[in-house]
């Protein structure tokens, strides 16, 4: 029967259908529910790890215990795990591991576009892209016995319109053979699994000769194919812009790539040999194009396709029209109206309790180091008080640096729970080894709210919900030896102004856990406070925290009660005192 | 089987997720190819939506094409506003009479667009804007959240197709506890674009 999945359903069911039995993850958008979807499978193991590179590291483990293995991750989270990805090419595997890696041309919850279809020429890992969800599921078997085969990983890509679309997927409740019931036993190979150089040196022939053997693959995988067409026009294209390309261009004969890398040389000779003109079409990188033209093909791609950002069929006709590969289809006339329409970013909700830290902070006037989370947005006017973000766990290093420059500016690095967790231990270490001075704080909401809500070390909870260890932010950075601690919660505005004063006064190292769940996620709410429109003289500084319910009426401010979360913050912060809590 | 290509748009929280899985899923139980696309993620925090849902006899990309959209549904005003490029000539824009205003708005730096203003952008392209009182018939039923089941409800008397095929996937699709309310919600929303 035929089921409706995102690609990111789809990818799961694939995992649990063709026996993968361990899973890891770091949430990520637009991969987050990979996993999460995964785990909802019987007879699987899975888990939230505090990174990418723990979750790779566990499923390759599961991999050399014979156990088929996924880890899901963002295009970053690869960033992260890189390491574990190049070392595991070089081992091989005794069972089939997949990284499904996504992608997010356009940046839609990301921090850059990079292409990671360059990590699979780089790790010298074989890496497919299906196009849409039922793709998504067969080539996750696909993928599991091409690992297994050829004894690597395979890195299957997706990017956020195959993740985030949903596409027809052939689905089946019978559920597939269960494993067998005795406990793995591991083979001790460790010439192939210990890499040191002697033994490195030996496998990095393995692998050139591996490649060479999976580029023969591609050419007779039923997964790269031609689709004739008029011989006027070829396109080459892989994973969703096969289907964008297909609505610009029906009549063109088409190189369908499900495998990216290798590439098939004899199939794409074999291609250029039936047109007279081919066309590369893919998003951001020229890799396909760039392959091509090393083989002397001919070959148009970057020159009509820009190399930023998403595309889309629209995107693509323009294109082509531009270059005369197609006429102009009959368009409805241009619209006249030039309205203005004021644009709507995303915000910190009502009541989010990052809210109450960053007026605290910007209030202070320090200058902040971020970090990647919903608390990003307090860079935004109005409450503009985050002045650097790179990437996860970066805060507290580039707090140091700056330190060490010789500013003379109080520097706090401010980064979420689940994000300390990830990549912010290590920099608390290094700025209290180094002796450097930098406040560090934990703005705790209990969650990896940006994503999901999902679970993580510090929540107490599983994936699956069940009760485990809690790491307190407050013993670890103590039992580091961080002397100067405090936990608080930001709505209480005194005192988070009095601790935060204290702290970046003060030459130690120290910690600021402000504490204060996510209310998105606990569902907590009160009544909203009301407006004494006598009393408000519109001076404008509660809408200054940038809470949506607070609207500016002509002579005074409103409090939209359908959005209004009861938090209390814009009474505490009404000079007038003419917010009056319910 | 003619094509009929949907766009749905909102503010984060508002529902349109819920609302473009019920769309498509509808679209599979008539017997088309269905395709859907929308961005989850950083934009859910109050930021605006979009929703792609496509029904055809084989549908390729899952993204609608500008000037292709059949039906724009809009949940908020403004929202709407900003997806006119997208649709055909002859088109029908199905609107939520209900208004949230941009930061640059609360903050006095921005004008919201008036009502007539949005209308008249629209039928540059729609042959007719439909404003349904969403908000309020959800409100009214119990649960302002129930709003884009009411929108799928007006949709729906648009769209044609077998009415009980719709209530049927809009009664699995819900949280069971509400599938009665939602049920009503939905009728409401029929007889609003009756």
């Amino acid at each position: 029967m035929k089921k409706l999945m995102t690609g990111n359903e789809a990818f799961a069911y694939g995992a649990y259908l063709y026996g993968v039995r361990v899973a890891a993850a770091y949430p990520g958008t637009p991969s987050s529910e990979i996993l999460a979807n995964y785990a909802n499978y019987p007879n699987v193991f899975a888990e939230w790890a505090p990174n990418e590179k723990v979750s790779l590291d566990v499923a390759i483990g599961a991999a050399y215990a014979g156990k088929r293995a996924m880890c899901a991750m963002k295009h970053v989270g690869m960033n992260v795990a890189a390491d574990s990805l190049f070392y595991a090419v070089y081992t091989g595997l005794k069972a089939g591991l997949v990284i499904v890696c996504a992608d997010d041309p356009n940046m839609h919850s990301s921090q850059n576009e990079q292409d990671n279809r360059n990590y699979a020429k780089f790790a010298k890992c074989p890496m497919i892209e299906p196009a849409d969800s039922e793709e998504a599921r067969q080539f996750m078997g696909i993928a599991l016995d091409m690992s297994e085969q050829f004894d690597t990983p395979v890195i299957v890509r997706s990017v956020t319109r195959l993740s985030h679309s949903s596409t027809p997927v052939e689905y089946t409740d019978e559920e597939p053979p269960a494993p067998p019931e005795e406990p793995p036993a591991y083979e001790r190979d460790p010439l192939k699994f210990v890499m040191v150089p002697a033994n490195a040196r030996r496998r990095h022939p393995v692998v050139e000769e591996r490649l060479q053997q999976l580029a023969e693959y591609a050419e007779t995988t039923p997964i790269n194919y031609i689709e004739p067409g008029s011989s006027k026009l070829g396109i080459v294209s892989a994973g969703v812009n096969y289907h964008f390309a297909k609505e610009v261009f029906p009549d063109a004969t088409f190189l369908k790539l499900g495998m990216v890398y290798p590439l098939p040389k004899k199939l794409i000779r074999e291609f250029a040999n039936q047109v007279e003109k081919i066309v590369v079409v893919e998003e951001l990188d020229p890799f396909l194009e760039e392959h091509l033209k090393l083989m002397g093909l001919e070959v148009q791609g970057k020159d009509i396709f820009p190399i930023l950002g998403e595309f889309s069929p629209s995107l693509i006709r323009s294109c082509a029209v531009k270059a005369g590969l197609i006429e102009a289809p009959p368009a409805p006339p241009e619209l006249k109206s030039d309205l203005d329409r004021p644009i709507r970013p995303p915000m910190l909700c009502p009541g989010c309790g990052h809210r109450a830290l960053f007026y605290v902070l910007r209030e202070a006037g320090v200058l902040v180091t971020g970090d990647i989370g919903c608390y990003t947005l307090a860079f935004a006017p109005p409450l503009s008080a985050m002045h650097t973000t790179g990437c996860m766990g970066a805060s507290i290093g580039v707090a140091h640096g700056i330190d060490r420059a010789g500013v003379k500016d109080d520097v706090v690095a401010v980064l979420g729970d689940s994000t300390f967790l990830h990549s912010g231990v290590h920099p608390v270490i290094d700025v209290l080894y180094n002796q450097g001075s930098t406040t560090t704080i934990i703005s705790d909401n209990n969650a990896t709210a940006m994503t999901g809500f999902q679970e993580h070390p510090g929540t107490g909870k599983t994936i699956q919900g069940q009760p485990a260890k809690i790491v307190d932010p407050e013993k670890l950075v103590r039992g580091i030896g961080y002397e100067k601690v405090d936990i608080c919660d930001p709505y209480d505005i005194d005192k988070m102004e009095e601790i935060l004063q204290d702290h970046t006064r003060s030459d130690e190292p120290s910690v600021i856990i402000a504490r204060h769940p996510c209310v998105l996620h606990t569902r907590e709410k009160h009544p909203p406070p009301e407006v004494d429109p006598e009393t408000c003289i519109n001076c404008g500084i509660c809408l200054d925290i940038g809470c949506s319910p607070l609207v500016q009426e002509e002579d005074h401010v409103r409090i939209d009660t359908l959005l209004c979360n009861g938090c209390g913050l814009c009474v505490k912060v009404c000079p007038q005192e003419a917010i009056i809590e319910k | 089987m003619k094509n009929i290509d949907f766009l749905m748009a909102g503010v984060g929280g508002q529902g349109t997720i819920l609302a473009s899985n019920i769309l498509a899923e509808v679209g599979l139980q008539l017997g088309y190819d269905v395709k859907k696309a929308e961005v989850h993620g950083m934009a859910q925090r109050g930021g605006q939506v979009d929703s792609h849902i496509r029904w055809g006899e084989k549908v390729n990309s899952p993204l609608v094409e500008e000037n292709n959209a059949d039906y724009l549904i809009g949940f908020e005003m403004l929202e709407a506003a900003r997806f006119p490029h997208f649709l055909k000539e002859n088109s029908l824009a199905l609107v939520n009479d209900y208004r949230i205003n941009p930061p640059l708005v609360n903050l006095g730096k921005a004008t919201y667009p008036s009502k007539k203003e949005i209308e008249a952008l629209l039928l540059e392209r729609a042959e007719k804007v439909l404003w349904i009182k969403g908000t309020g018939i959800a409100k009214d039923l119990g649960n302002p959240a129930m709003i884009g089941v009411v929108l799928l409800g007006a949709l729906s008397n648009l769209v044609g197709g077998d009415k009980e095929a719709w209530l049927d996937v809009v009664g699995k699709m819900v949280p069971q506890k509400f599938a009665e309310l939602n049920k009503k919600a939905f009728n409401a929303g029929r007889e609003a674009a009756g």
